[in-house]
C-alpha cells in the first residue's frame, strides 16, 4: 500500500512538472514533437532510477555517518553528472541503436533539475533504499506522461490559430497552466484512497 | 557598465533568454520570496562567474564543466547555509530550491557563454546584471500573482492595500497553474510591447 502511494503520488499527485515545477527547461525545450518527447522520457526515467539508487548511498553510507551532509549538493551533482557521462559510454558500447536514439538527451540531463530534485527529495523524506528508488522512477515516469501528453498538445497547438504575440513559448505556458489545473484533480483520488 | 545593464533588459535571463524556468515559476507565490530567492541567484552568479573568470587560464577545455559545476555547487552550499542559520522561515519555504539553483541553466550558461571568455570585471558586472534581471522578473511575476491570488501585497512584513483590495481573490493564482498562466501571459504582454516599438 505504501508503494502504491507513493507510486500514485509521484505520477499523478505530486506530478514533477504540474505541482513541484521541476524540469522545466526541458519539458518547454524538446516537447516540440512527440517523438523526441518519448526519446527524453526513456532518457530521464532510466537516468532518475539510476541516479535514486546511487545517490542513496553516497547520502546514508557515506556523508551521513561522516557528518558531512553540508556537501550534498556538491556530491549529488557531481554523481549525477559522471553518472551521465558513464551511461554514455556503456550505451555507446553495449548498445548503439539505442545511443543513437537516446544519445543527445543524454548530456541534457545533467542540468535537468529534475533528476537532483528526486535525489535531495529522496534525502528530504526519509525513505528507505527501496522506497527512494521507486520514488525515481515515479516521478520520472510522472515527468515523461506530462510531455508526452504536452508534446501532443503542441503539435497541433502549430496549426490553430493562436495570436501572433502568444506564439510559441507564451501559448505552451498557458496550456501548461491549463492541464496542471486538471492534474489537480488527482488530488481527490488521493483522499478518497487514503485519508478515509 | 554595459554588460551590467545588458542583463537587466536586453538580455533579461526570464524573459528574454527563458532560462532557470524552474525556481520562476515555484517561488513566486508571494514577493518576498521572489526577492530572496533573486538575492541568492545575485550571489551565486557574481561569485562564480567571478571565480570562474580568474581561473579560466588553468581549466582544460574537455572537463571545463564539471570544474565550473563544482564552483557553482560550493556557493549554492554557502547560500544553503547562510539562509538555513539567519533566515530559516525564508529557507523553508524556498526549500529544495535552495540546492537547486545548482542546476539553474543561468548559471551555468553565464559561466559558459560570458565569464570562461571574459575578464575578471567584465565577468562579475554581468553576474550583478543578470541577477539583477532575473530578481526584477521574479519579483514582477511573484507580485502579479500575490495581487491577484490574495488581494494584497506584503513588502518586508507590511500589507501595502491595508484590509486588501475590493476583489475575490482567485486562489489558482498561487496555485501551480497560475505560475504557468501569469507567466504565458506576461510573455505574451511583453512581446506585444516589443511589437509596437518597432
Amino acid at each position: 500500500m505504501e508503494f502504491v502511494a507513493i507510486i500514485l503520488g509521484g505520477v499523478l499527485i505530486n506530478n514533477f512538472v504540474f505541482s513541484r515545477f521541476l524540469g522545466i527547461c526541458p519539458f518547454l525545450g524538446v516537447s516540440q514533437k512527440v517523438e523526441t518527447a518519448m526519446g527524453m522520457s526513456m532518457a530521464v526515467i532510466f537516468v532518475m532510477t539510476v541516479a535514486s539508487a546511487i545517490t542513496w548511498p553516497v547520502y546514508h553510507l557515506l556523508l551521513d555517518p561522516l557528518g558531512i551532509e553540508y556537501l550534498r549538493t556538491v556530491a549529488f551533482i557531481l554523481v549525477i553528472a559522471s553518472l551521465v557521462q558513464f551511461v554514455e559510454i556503456v550505451m555507446q558500447k553495449v548498445s548503439p541503436t539505442l545511443y543513437q536514439a537516446l544519445g543527445i538527451y543524454l548530456p541534457l540531463i545533467t542540468t535537468n533539475c529534475a533528476v537532483l530534485g528526486a535525489a535531495i527529495l529522496n534525502v528530504q523524506a526519509e525513505y528507505t533504499f527501496i522506497q527512494a528508488v521507486v520514488n525515481g522512477l515515479a516521478a520520472a515516469v510522472g515527468w515523461a506522461l506530462a510531455i508526452v501528453l504536452f508534446a501532443g498538445i503542441r503539435e497541433r497547438l502549430d496549426l490553430a490559430d493562436v495570436p501572433r504575440p502568444l506564439q510559441g513559448f507564451p501559448i505552451a505556458l498557458i496550456t501548461t497552466g491549463l492541464m496542471s489545473i486538471s492534474f489537480f484533480g488527482f488530488q481527490g483520488l488521493f483522499k478518497q484512497l487514503f485519508v478515509r | 557598465m554595459k554588460d551590467f545593464y545588458n542583463g537587466i533588459l536586453p538580455e533579461n535571463p526570464v524573459f528574454r533568454l527563458l532560462l532557470g524556468m524552474c525556481p520562476v515559476l515555484a517561488v513566486t507565490t508571494a514577493v518576498a520570496n521572489g526577492f530572496w530567492m533573486g538575492m541568492a541567484v545575485i550571489f551565486v552568479l557574481t561569485c562564480s562567474n567571478v571565480i570562474i573568470s580568474a581561473v579560466r587560464p588553468f581549466i582544460p577545455r574537455q572537463i571545463r564543466i564539471p570544474c565550473f559545476i563544482v564552483v557553482i555547487a560550493t556557493f549554492v552550499t554557502i547560500v544553503d547555509l547562510v539562509m538555513h542559520a539567519f533566515l530559516p522561515g525564508m529557507y523553508e519555504i524556498l526549500g529544495i530550491f535552495i540546492p537547486l539553483i545548482v542546476v539553474n541553466c543561468i548559471i551555468l550558461a553565464r559561466a559558459e557563454a560570458f565569464a570562461s571568455r571574459n575578464p575578471v570585471p567584465r565577468a562579475a558586472a554581468d553576474g550583478l546584471g543578470m541577477g539583477v534581471g532575473f530578481t526584477v522578473a521574479l519579483v514582477v511575476i511573484a507580485a502579479v500573482r500575490e495581487l491577484l491570488g490574495t488581494g494584497n501585497l506584503v513588502v518586508a512584513g507590511r500589507a501595502l492595500f491595508g484590509a486588501g483590495l475590493p476583489i475575490d481573490p482567485a486562489l489558482v493564482m498561487i496555485l501551480p497553474p497560475g505560475a504557468f498562466i501569469t507567466m504565458g501571459i506576461l510573455l505574451g504582454a511583453l512581446n506585444l510591447v516589443g511589437k509596437k516599438k518597432e
